[in-house]
């Protein structure tokens, strides 16, 4: 047993982080809620020059050939700085699902063009703005050419969600669709790790530094138990955020149970820690013109992508428990 | 990463698994806190010790097989699976053993841990007093020096000694610089309880079991042998012992794994709560997970920290969950004597003992996120 990463793994991870901190700060994010594609063109493509976008390819068709363990990291990595854009849908998704469309899998590789995926056509992210809309509609995935989008308010006002009406669609063969939902769960509550661990971060800087009856906030019992219970549950998504990883990696026959339990796990762990970063803020995060909002709300969104908390946990419940309804009793039929 | 077992790791979890089936007790056996039930864990934990179970993870002199620690988790599993009940000897092998391994002397290794290992010597914390819970630094109880004697006199009250009724010796803090400041001037001893000056009063616990007890101490003779760690450095000492208590040794996953397995039966057999089943099944498979993170960053060499406190306040909330998610699917039938319900009553002491869990978020909040202590 070895539930730990290499010394390469976090290297990347480091790597990743250095150029996020520098390339996507708040008021990036902030720059992407007020207009323009909702993503920054001129980073996909160092994220795809350090082969983040293409780590799932193989190296023959110029990926890293790499796993959902090494992604996992780099994608906590992009909720941390709350990064705009499909990055989830585009590398841990998209660049599978398009391996072997030559030209197209080469470009979305390199980040030259973005790739974005929905289960519904009522509700695409960057639809507008992608150079690729895959959909997934039950056992199948299409290359889809959107004929019209009509815009959404998503909350996440990064998101450039649309209501897509499909024109000229192409079934990519041999797709295993499954797999590229468990995919998507998984990269998002890697996210949502990652957002939860910032929301943690800036509330403690907060409490630190904001002074109240003469001593920091954070010295009050209230505070500290409040932000204890938020990193209490990030530490225990984590771990089966990174073991889901690792199923679906392998192959595992419990890879959907556990894609579940961790998106399950980080979407808990990131409403509390939504919740208590904005209390612990008091008013002044309650502004639009603070940045936390920013992080809350991808929380948000996240949290119901891909699946909903109660969603996951619904399927996590098929597979540890017997069936419910008429034949309560039988064990097997998972 | 590699989350599959190892060749040698699957041999020693079939070893375990199967001198476990052909040793076992009948089950139930009767509570262990109590004047009938405690000799007859004594009697089976004796029996895990004479087959060489009963520390794996000791070096053999001690009367371990110096197993890893993914071999101790497979064997707690495996204990817990088997429907064993948690050990009477718990408080000496995984608390006090871990502390006398890091700051015991040869001499005391030698002459404490196989006693121990053999079931021979049964170890109480000697932590609270009627005014010093929480506030662990604010003991009263003393220990003057007898250099004639060379040793130590101890006088004073403990309390809420788990088992204390039923132990041989206890393992506590004694006051022995009153003058130094309050986390200073304490000194970590071992303290025989058939010693002149030992008085132990029984005390019943919630559930009616005489799990708890007052210990007396009137001019206690304690030789200079039985002090761990250096004098007036007691509290680094004792320190180390919570680390253990909250963190990885008391409580493994596979306890709570097993809690699950009866829990998704009753479920099947009752019918309803599939969402709450299932967070609890996510609470305890998590808890594990957690572990195994850790003990992975403990066999490159890391030590165990604050972390510890993330560690308590997870296994004694979880426990609460799994056992009121149990007596809801009871629901009136959970009133009448049954397993859940003597589990319900054991696991509430669970955010109470060990350090409150208000004090673990404390720690947390301090030692884990940087917050300011005052």
């Amino acid at each position: 047993m070895d539930f730990g990463f290499s010394d390469d793994q976090l290297a990347f991870r480091d790597a990743v982080r250095d150029l996020l901190a520098d390339a996507c700060p708040p008021t990036a994010v902030r720059a992407a809620w007020e207009g323009g594609p909702g993503y920054d063109a001129k980073l996909w493509r160092r994220l795809g020059d350090m082969g983040v976008l293409g780590l799932l390819a193989p190296e023959s068709g110029g990926g890293l050939g790499l796993t959902e363990v090494d992604l996992v990291l780099l994608l906590e990595e992009t909720g941390r700085v709350a990064l705009p854009g499909p990055i989830v849908e585009h590398a841990a998704v998209g660049v599978p699902l398009l391996a072997g469309t030559g030209d197209l899998s080469s470009r979305v590789i390199a980040g030259e063009a973005l790739v974005t995926v929905s289960d519904r056509a009522d509700r695409v992210g960057w639809a507008e703005v992608a150079d690729a809309v895959l959909l997934l509609d039950g056992a199948e995935c299409s290359l889809v050419e959107p004929v019209s989008a009509e815009a959404l308010d998503s909350v996440d006002r990064s998101r450039r969600d649309a209501r897509i009406e499909v024109g000229e669609r192409s079934v990519l063969p041999a797709v295993d669709a499954d797999l590229a939902q468990d995919r998507a769960a998984l990269g998002t509550a890697a996210q949502l790790c990652g957002v939860s661990a910032h929301l943690i971060d800036v509330t403690v800087e907060y409490v630190n530094q904001r002074h109240q009856f003469g001593v920091p906030i954070g010295s009050f019992q209230a505070i500290k138990h409040h932000l204890a219970d938020a990193l209490l549950l990030l530490e225990h998504a984590r771990p089966p955020v990174y073991r889901a990883a690792w199923s679906v990696a392998q192959g595992s026959p419990y890879r959907a149970r556990d894609v579940s339990m961790a998106k399950a796990m980080a979407g808990r762990a990131a409403a509390v820690a939504a919740r208590v970063a904005l209390q612990c803020h008091g008013a002044i995060g309650y502004t639009w013109e603070h940045d936390l909002h920013l992080w809350l709300k991808r929380a948000w969104v996240l949290e119901r992508a891909w699946g909903t908390t109660d969603e996951h946990r619904a399927r996590v419940a098929d597979a540890v428990l017997r069936p419910s309804g008429p034949g309560e009793g039988e064990l097997g039929g998972r | 990463m590699d989350l599959m077992e190892t060749a040698a790791e699957q041999v020693f979890r079939a070893e375990a698994r199967d001198w476990l089936a052909a040793h076992k007790p009948a089950l139930p056996l009767p509570p262990g806190d109590t004047a009938e039930g405690f000799p007859v864990h004594r009697r089976w934990e004796r029996e895990l010790s004479d087959a060489g179970w009963a520390v794996v993870s000791w070096p053999p002199e001690y009367g371990g097989r110096g197993a890893s620690l993914w071999e101790w988790l497979i064997f707690e599993e495996e204990y817990y699976a088997a429907g064993l009940p948690q050990r009477v000897a718990q408080n000496g092998i995984f608390l006090l053993a871990p502390t006398i391994f890091e700051f015991g002397t040869d001499e005391q290794k030698d002459r404490i841990l196989p006693r121990m290992a053999a079931v021979e010597d049964l170890w109480c914390q000697g932590w609270s007093e009627p005014d010093a819970g929480s506030d662990l630094a604010g003991i009263k109880s003393r220990a003057t020096r007898d250099a004639e004697s060379g040793g130590w006199r101890l006088t004073g009250q403990k309390t809420w000694t788990t088992r204390g009724a039923f132990c041989t010796h206890l393992f506590g803090l004694f006051r022995t610089d009153p003058e130094a400041d309050r986390h200073r001037g304490m000194t970590y001893f071992l303290v025989d309880l058939q010693a002149p000056g030992v008085t132990v009063r029984p005390v019943d616990k919630l559930d009616g079991d005489a799990g708890f007890a007052e210990v007396f101490l009137e001019e206690v003779f304690v030789p200079d042998a039985d002090v761990l760690g250096e004098v007036n450095r007691g509290w680094q000492v004792a320190m180390a012992t919570t680390g253990s208590e909250r963190g990885l040794s008391l409580r493994s996953p596979g306890r709570f794994a097993a809690v699950v397995t009866r829990l998704i039966e009753l479920q099947g057999e009752r019918g309803g709560l599939r969402d709450e089943v299932a967070d609890c099944w996510m609470e305890a498979e998590a808890y594990r997970l957690a572990t195994e993170m850790t003990v992975t960053r403990l066999a490159s060499g890391d030590r165990m920290g604050a972390e510890s406190s993330l560690n308590k306040i997870w296994w004694s909330e979880m426990d609460i969950h799994l056992h009121e998610t149990a007596l809801r699917l009871l629901g009136p039938d959970a009133d009448i004597e049954n397993p859940w319900l003597k589990g319900y009553q054991f696991a509430l002491a669970g955010p109470i003992y060990a350090g409150t869990n208000e004090i673990q978020r404390n720690v947390i909040a301090e030692r884990l996120l940087g917050l300011p202590r005052r």
